[in-house]
């Protein structure tokens, strides 16, 4: 008996087309950009990686990452516990709305933040007169940032909290519960592992935003230059190596952040098959 | 604790879950609200426990004892509800999640951390479950966990405890155990019990009184004897268990259709009599009040009764027979065999589906 889709010929031929392909695509620049990085040996690697416009650059990036994980982590939260708690009118086209900026290019939402923060935008023009600068500073990187990356946390709650629905909550309520201690003792603990989900993605995708942040940034050196865009600088003045060190400083936070999220599917994993 | 429900009603969007219902409850009792899905039973419950608003009209009230709860917080109602599908705390041990309640009272009434932990030990005695105080839910069966959340949901020693279908998820024999061992509860702890099942079988055994709803009324509130005995009308005869129809024409005093002919003092015209499975009974050869000829289509035996399933030209849908075997042992029924059947006692309803009289008994004549 062969199970329907097992032919050994047409399983050795997806097997090895889907090896070469990702060998080819995902593997092989990975090993490109750690061995670029340390082309010039370790020495070169770490002046790269130590110079002051580089450890501003890291300085910023991880600045508006530790500022955009809060705000995200409260707004997804919040946005969840509406989308799934509450019936009103417009919930659903809500919840649309939380995807915009995934459908949206980030060049799209960076542009369009110049356009409102701008000093001639709407707001800009008002925000101008009495002296606040948003765009160009890092301000207007952490918006775009906090804009690219908000529904990553919501998204990740919205289906688990519509799955586990509200008897919990009601239980808790019958027995007595606050508010807020409905959501520390009995919330909070149901949705941990997705919460904490979300705030990886949130945390890869701040740390690596390149075109919305390139556009409200400027790119001053040392002043509002994050990481990804500081990549670009080195490699515009022909210093591959500094670039790809660079690289490689990016590329081990994603792996960080893979690993996490390994390590978290697989904890959810086996708590499933506990119970 | 007595409940008293003053022209509560329910609305969702447009459809109307509840019609203006009044009830009245006594301290102690142990009711059961039954009806189909859609009968606004739960919805019922779920604004007694206050997790449901009832709409706003200026004579709704809700009172528990002496004291009106109509504008009174879930939290703050002192009940006790346990859920269908039970709701424990899943990341909480079964001792945690039992002392959950006591655990969130604010810091001047709550109990000490040691009286919290008697208290808990006490009510997993009382549900035979202290051995398991340790385990987290998903390790418990099913009959385990709504024992857990029966403890938990008496841990706060409520007014009045709400149960929505509390063994609709479980298997028969464990549902048998668990009634039995409520029942046995709340006699011994006399509280106030309110329980929501579609299950006529549950009702009845279980509680003291029942209220029968449907399509958002109640269509009557009786004991479970009164209640099977004469039923109000015809949705409550025919939900409370299997129904037999014989629809025919009368003409002086005799009632035919098709081939089937019943002696019966009724007015002329149609008439529709409706009979339990148990009000019927089976012979080789007609009677002279009754030649009903029918085809046994199935032969099941179920517990201390065998049900007979019959079927003829006549009837538009097959009728059930329940005899005790031993009184069925002499005709020995067969599949495709062919006997007659005749009725002991029927019941009459008007078009409203009113009850039209007593059960009408035929006399046996010899």
């Amino acid at each position: 008996m062969q199970r329907i889709g097992d032919a050994p010929a047409l399983r050795r031929l997806l097997i090895g087309s889907a090896v070469i392909l990702a060998a080819l695509f995902l593997l092989l620049p990975l090993v490109a950009i750690f061995s670029q990085a340390f082309a010039k040996g370790l020495g070169t690697f770490m002046v790269n990686i130590t110079d002051t416009y580089t450890l501003s650059a890291i300085g910023l990036t991880l600045f508006i990452t530790v500022l955009t994980i809060p705000v995200n982590l409260v707004f997804g939260v919040m946005l969840a516990w509406l989308v799934t708690r509450f019936t009103f009118p417009g919930r659903r086209l809500l919840q649309t709305l939380i995807d915009i900026p995934f459908a949206i290019s980030p060049v799209v939402a960076g542009l369009v933040y110049l356009l409102l923060y701008g000093r001639n935008g709407w707001i800009g023009s008002w925000l101008d007169t009495h002296d606040i600068q948003l765009m160009f500073a890092w301000p207007g990187i952490l918006m775009v940032t906090i804009f690219v990356t908000c529904p990553f946390v919501a998204r990740e709650l919205i289906p688990l909290m519509q799955a586990q629905g509200s008897r919990d909550e009601e239980a808790a309520v019958t027995l007595g519960a606050s508010g807020f201690t409905l959501f520390r003792r009995v919330t909070l603990p149901n949705i941990r592992w997705a919460l904490l989900y979300g705030v990886i993605l949130t945390n890869a995708r701040a740390v690596g935003e390149f075109g919305a942040v390139s556009v409200v940034s400027g790119a001053i050196r040392g002043q509002t230059n994050t990481l990804p865009l500081h990549v670009e600088l080195l490699y515009q003045d022909y210093n591959t190596v500094g670039a790809f060190a660079c690289a490689a400083l990016l590329a081990l936070i994603a792996l960080l952040t893979l690993a996490a999220k390994a390590g978290l599917e697989w904890r959810t994993a086996r708590r499933e098959s506990v119970s | 604790m007595s409940i008293r429900i003053e022209n509560i009603q329910k609305h969702f969007g447009r459809s109307r879950a509840l019609s203006p219902i009044d009830l009245d409850i006594r301290d102690g009792e142990l009711i059961g609200l039954l009806g189909p899905s859609g009968s606004g039973k739960t919805t019922l419950l779920r604004i007694l426990a206050g997790l449901e608003n009832a709409d706003p009209h200026p004579s709704a009230r809700i009172h528990f004892g002496e004291r009106d709860v109509t504008r009174v917080h879930v939290r703050d109602r002192r009940i006790g509800f346990v859920f269908q599908h039970y709701a424990l705390f899943r990341h909480m041990t079964v001792a945690d999640n039992v002392a959950f309640g006591l655990t969130v009272m604010p810091r001047k009434s709550r109990p000490s951390s040691a009286e919290i932990r008697s208290r808990v030990y006490q009510l997993l005695e009382m549900v035979q479950l202290a051995h398991l105080a340790d385990r987290y839910p998903a390790q418990l069966s099913g009959g385990q966990q709504q024992r857990v959340a029966l403890a938990r949901a008496l841990a706060l020693r409520p007014d009045v405890l709400l149960l929505d279908e509390p063994f609709g998820a479980l298997d028969a024999k464990v549902r048998q155990e668990l009634r039995r061992w409520l029942r046995h509860l709340h006699d011994e702890l006399n509280f106030t019990s309110v329980f929501v099942t579609h299950d006529q079988e549950e009702a009845l055994e279980l509680s003291d009184r029942v209220v029968v709803m449907s399509e958002g009324r109640i269509e009557q509130i009786d004991t479970p004897e009164a209640l099977y005995r004469a039923p109000a009308n015809r949705f409550v005869f025919e939900f409370l268990g299997d129904v037999n129809t014989l629809e025919g024409d009368v003409r002086n005093g005799v009632l035919t259709c098709g081939d089937a002919r019943l002696n019966a003092e009724l007015p002329q015209g149609p008439q529709t009599l409706l009979m339990r499975p148990h009000e019927l009974t089976l012979g080789h050869a007609p009677t002279s009040d009754a030649h009903l000829p029918v085809t046994v289509t199935a032969v099941v035996p179920v517990g201390a009764d065998l049900r007979v399933e019959l079927s003829a030209d006549w009837l538009p849908a097959p009728w059930l027979v329940s005899a005790r075997h031993s009184d069925v042992a002499e005709l020995s029924p067969q599949r495709g065999q062919r006997l007659y059947a005749r009725p002991l006692q029927w019941h009459r309803f008007d078009a409203d589906g009113q009850r039209l009289d007593a059960p009408e008994e035929l006399r046996l004549s010899a």
